[in-house]
């Protein structure tokens, strides 16, 4: 990471604006209604089978758009390069004389920074959405694809009018609202030309239809005599009724609104005010579109209808907001888009923002794996450029069992003189960032693997083996007790196959695709040499190793012939608490009875909830436990550790956290818990330093003893 | 149907009327007029875009009895007019938008350049969804197809909502039954 990108993270941190403005937002809430009585999953189906079909056929829609589009009047430039769709619209202005020109919204206008060299060309263009004109009188960059001027206070925005008018204005929005439209007005009506975006490119039909609220789409389409529609080539649709599901869509997500104010569906030039034809001009610009559908991972990409919901969930983003990603398209799909319309190493810094919660995956109307695809950003950059050493390294010692087990066996010994009660609460030096808002878990002095030989446990025939996972076995061993006693109480005898090691999502989600498939290969045949019933996890990141990634890591890893073993195991695997839920409904396990025991809230730790899918498993038999739940605000927002996100990303880390802790405490519960052992080193480490009475415990500890 | 439309349009700060005959909703309009204090004056017109609602009606008198009433709308005139009045061809129920041909550019002066727009439409044509919307137009008839919901709004400065940015403030709906429909 630059040490310059280090800073503008630091300084974005500062700046809580654009936080509190989204939280007074409540964007979730407001879409979940904007969406009410809609199924959401067969809308984005629907959105993502017709753009995909049209990512397909690029070059065919868009040649069959011209044709119907110049059979209706218009003209169409299709421009390959920024430069050419630049260069056209210049080489417009001079020929038709045009000195001023009015734009409404459009992105692919900022990708190319049009305005720029409009006026390296001696044209003046004003932008008119009020969010992009209050950017253009800053002289900055959109800080969101919809609210482009979000950061920026009214303070700020009255100082920016005050100055653009000369007169001292106060800081009212509906006053400033009504500054830039009297301003606004007159530009449109002075205007050569006006330049939009547009929404949607209809194949059949030749048509654009444009969205807007503020209605100055309108007027840029409709007052001066020529109209300029700059249009990426993702915005093909083949067909007229491909743009009900995506009007559908995109204001709902990206308002909150059933409709935008308005939506113009232009085919054709019609007539000026004057009474002559209109001169329209549509230019279909590529600018790496067609190179990205031929991609198989990327071309899903431009499923994208541009709503900027990824950003309204994104935890980071609501952080850091949009300037600190460097480039004109931002938030998770700006990181995707930024790699193909720039070149990829300009993503090296931003595609680590992202944590992988996969909270915008839940909500892309475009149905599109956003976390999936700064992944294979992060991989791709990773085998051009290689890891860095140091994290090279210690991914490689992870890998090696023998040598980890045996570093964190001396760990555990080092660790003496800062260790207290289970936890490190300063390190010296250059350490202790780490330390700062949050204590750090002990290495556990016997690691379970070696306590797990000392319990005693009734036969049976009924078998399951536990996969671990590191954190268990080495910083919560009483995790793994617990779990063991629990699911004897089911009469299930647990085995423990000695040569599991790490499962490799560490690997995994920093690129290294090699060594996480070399870590599933490691593990799959010591956990199926049993002929076990269940294969038991209690960590929510090993479990989406074990049901989910291990056969797409040996793929990558170039290991597929032991595909067929890891599906067999997958097929197998099971979180502990939906076991513990499942055995309850069986009436294998029955709580004791008559326990009302204490309030606790919820934690869904990221993979748990979003990868496999299980949140109401551990309520369920928690509840069924006798504990009274009490669910916190955001309960499946990131806790801010992301396994090594947290070393490298510390301030971002910790801002989540604080987040997380403050929906914690609000609940006034004695525990949180989370089958998660990262969220909890994160938790109780949270607690630990700021002195809560709030214990975090894994769903294990909490159950042991309560069934009969 | 006009009911959900209601509702909806409402919800988005239309204020939605109904009148069952023709001349019921030209009084209504009328009202308007004069409550808003059009005169003959840039500022205070109000233009009336060509419409089938028109149709036999004596409008070189309602001209002459309404000063400030254009029946003309030109660039200028609309710009200067603070009322704006056309015929919409369709409604959509589920989100209580507005939809017409504005193929012909002074229906977009005398809706977009004013501070009030007041849509008449045909209480027959309010159709369920959007859906339904494109099944009837056409876009070898319609070069400008306008789809109107709400008056003009942003949230651009600190997520307020602030009414009447560049288009109008009020859009004032009359669904008027006598009007039939294109159903």
């Amino acid at each position: 990471m630059t040490k310059k990108f280090t800073q503008s993270i630091s300084k974005a941190l500062e700046n809580q604006n654009l936080a509190g403005i989204l939280d007074r937002w409540n964007y979730p809430a407001t879409r979940a209604k904007a969406y009410e009585g809609i199924d959401f999953e067969a809308l984005r189906t629907q959105i993502a089978e017709r753009k995909g079909y049209a990512a397909d056929h690029l070059d065919e829609l868009a040649e069959k758009f011209k044709k119907a589009a110049e059979a209706r009047g218009a003209k169409v430039f299709r421009a390959n390069s920024q430069q050419a769709a630049k260069d056209y619209i210049t080489n417009l202005c001079k020929e038709k004389g045009v000195k001023k020109v009015v734009k409404s919204k459009s992105m692919a206008s900022e990708e190319i920074h049009l305005n720029k060299h409009l006026a390296a060309n001696g044209i003046q263009a004003d932008e008119t959405d009020l969010g992009e004109w209050i950017i253009q009188l800053a002289h900055q960059t959109p800080s969101h694809m919809v609210m482009p001027a979000l950061h920026l206070t009214k303070e700020e925005v009255s100082d920016l009018f005050s100055k653009e008018i000369k007169q001292p204005l106060s800081n009212d929005i509906q006053q400033l609202v009504k500054v830039a439209r009297k301003e606004l007005r007159e530009k449109f009506f002075n205007a050569d030309m006006g330049i939009s975006g547009a929404n949607i490119a209809i194949a059949e039909t030749g048509t654009i239809a444009i969205v807007t609220n503020e209605g100055n789409a309108r007027m840029v389409t409709t007052l001066p005599k020529i109209h300029v529609a700059l249009v990426g080539l993702e915005k093909l649709v083949e067909k007229y009724d491909d743009a009900t599901p995506i009007l559908t869509a995109l204001p709902k997500s990206a308002t909150s609104q059933l409709m935008t104010s308005y939506v113009s569906f232009i085919t054709g030039p019609v007539a000026n005010t004057d009474g002559s034809m209109k001169e329209l001009h549509i230019v279909l610009m590529d600018n790496k579109r067609t190179e990205m559908a031929a991609d198989p991972k990327f071309k899903q990409a431009l499923q994208c209808i541009r709503c900027a919901s990824c950003l309204n969930v994104c935890p980071v983003y609501r952080l850091v907001g949009g300037h600190v990603f460097g480039h004109i398209y931002t938030g998770g799909i700006g990181t995707i888009l930024t790699a193909w319309f720039n070149e990829l190493k300009t993503t090296s810094d931003i595609q680590g923002l992202c944590i992988g919660c996969g909270k915008c995956k839940e909500i892309c109307p475009g149905k599109i794996d956003i976390p999936e695809l700064i992944l294979e950003v992060r991989r791709r950059l990773a085998s051009k450029q290689g890891l860095p050493f140091i994290q090279k390294s210690a991914l490689a010692v992870i890998n090696n069992r023998r040598v980890f087990h045996s570093m964190l066996r001396a760990a555990s010994i080092a660790q003496k003189p800062f260790a207290k009660e289970g936890f490190i609460r300063h390190l010296p030096m250059f350490l202790s960032g780490l330390s700062e808002y949050r204590s750090l878990p002990t290495v556990a002095p016997v690691p379970f693997r070696d306590l797990f030989k000392k319990i005693k446990q009734p036969k049976s025939t009924t078998k399951a083996a536990f996969f671990s996972g590191c954190a268990i076995d080495f910083v919560f061993p009483k995790i793994g007790e617990a779990l063991v006693k629990v699911l004897n109480k089911a009469g299930i005898e647990v085995v423990y196959p000695e040569a599991q090691s790490c499962c490799g999502i560490p690997h995994w989600g920093s690129g290294a695709v090699e060594m996480a498939g070399l870590a599933a290969a490691h593990n799959i045949k010591p956990l199926l040499e049993n002929d076990v019933k269940y294969v038991v996890t209690a960590c929510a990141s090993c479990t989406t190793a074990l049901k989910k990634e291990w056969p797409h890591m040996l793929k990558d890893g170039n290991m597929s012939s032991l595909i067929p073993d890891a599906e067999k195991l997958a097929a197998k695997t099971v979180m502990f608490s939906e076991l513990v839920n499942k055995l309850i409904e069986e009436k294998k396990l029955t709580p004791k009875d008559g326990q009302k025991l204490q309030k606790l809230t919820y934690h869904d730790s990221c993979h748990a909830k979003r990868h496999v899918g299980v949140y109401k498993e551990p309520r369920a038999a928690l509840t069924a436990a006798g504990y009274e739940l009490n669910e916190m605000a955001e309960s499946d927002t990131c806790c801010g550790m992301g396994g090594s996100y947290t070393v490298k990303q510390p301030e971002l880390s910790m801002s989540m956290l604080k987040r997380k802790l403050k929906n914690v405490e609000a609940t006034g519960a004695e525990y949180v818990s989370a089958e998660c052992p990262g969220c909890l080193i994160q938790l109780a480490g949270g607690l630990d330093k700021s002195g809560s009475k709030i214990k975090a415990k894994h769903p294990a500890e909490l159950l042991v003893d309560r069934f009969k | 149907m006009f009911e959900t439309f209601k509702t909806k349009a409402t919800a988005v700060g239309s204020e939605v009327y109904r009148s069952s005959t023709k001349s019921e909703a030209l009084e209504l309009v009328l009202s308007l007029l004069k409550k808003e204090g059009i005169q003959d004056a840039p500022g205070s017109y109000a233009v009336w875009a060509d419409s089938p609602f028109l149709k036999g009606l004596d409008t070189k008198a309602l001209a002459a009895k309404i000063p400030g009433l254009k029946f003309e709308v030109t660039r200028q005139l609309a710009k200067d007019a603070k009322i704006g009045i056309t015929q919409m061809d369709w409604g959509i129920a589920n989100t209580g938008t507005l939809a017409q041909d504005s193929s012909a550019v002074a229906q977009r002066l005398a809706s977009a350049l004013t501070w009030i727009h007041i849509a008449l439409v045909p209480t027959n044509s309010i159709l369920k969804d959007l859906p339904a919307l494109l099944s009837k137009t056409n876009s070898a008839k319609n070069g400008y197809l306008a789809l109107i919901t709400g008056p003009s709004r942003t949230a651009d400065i600190e997520r307020v909502l602030a009414i009447g940015v560049h288009g109008p403030e009020r859009l004032i709906i009359v669904a008027v039954d006598e009007l039939g429909g294109m159903n």
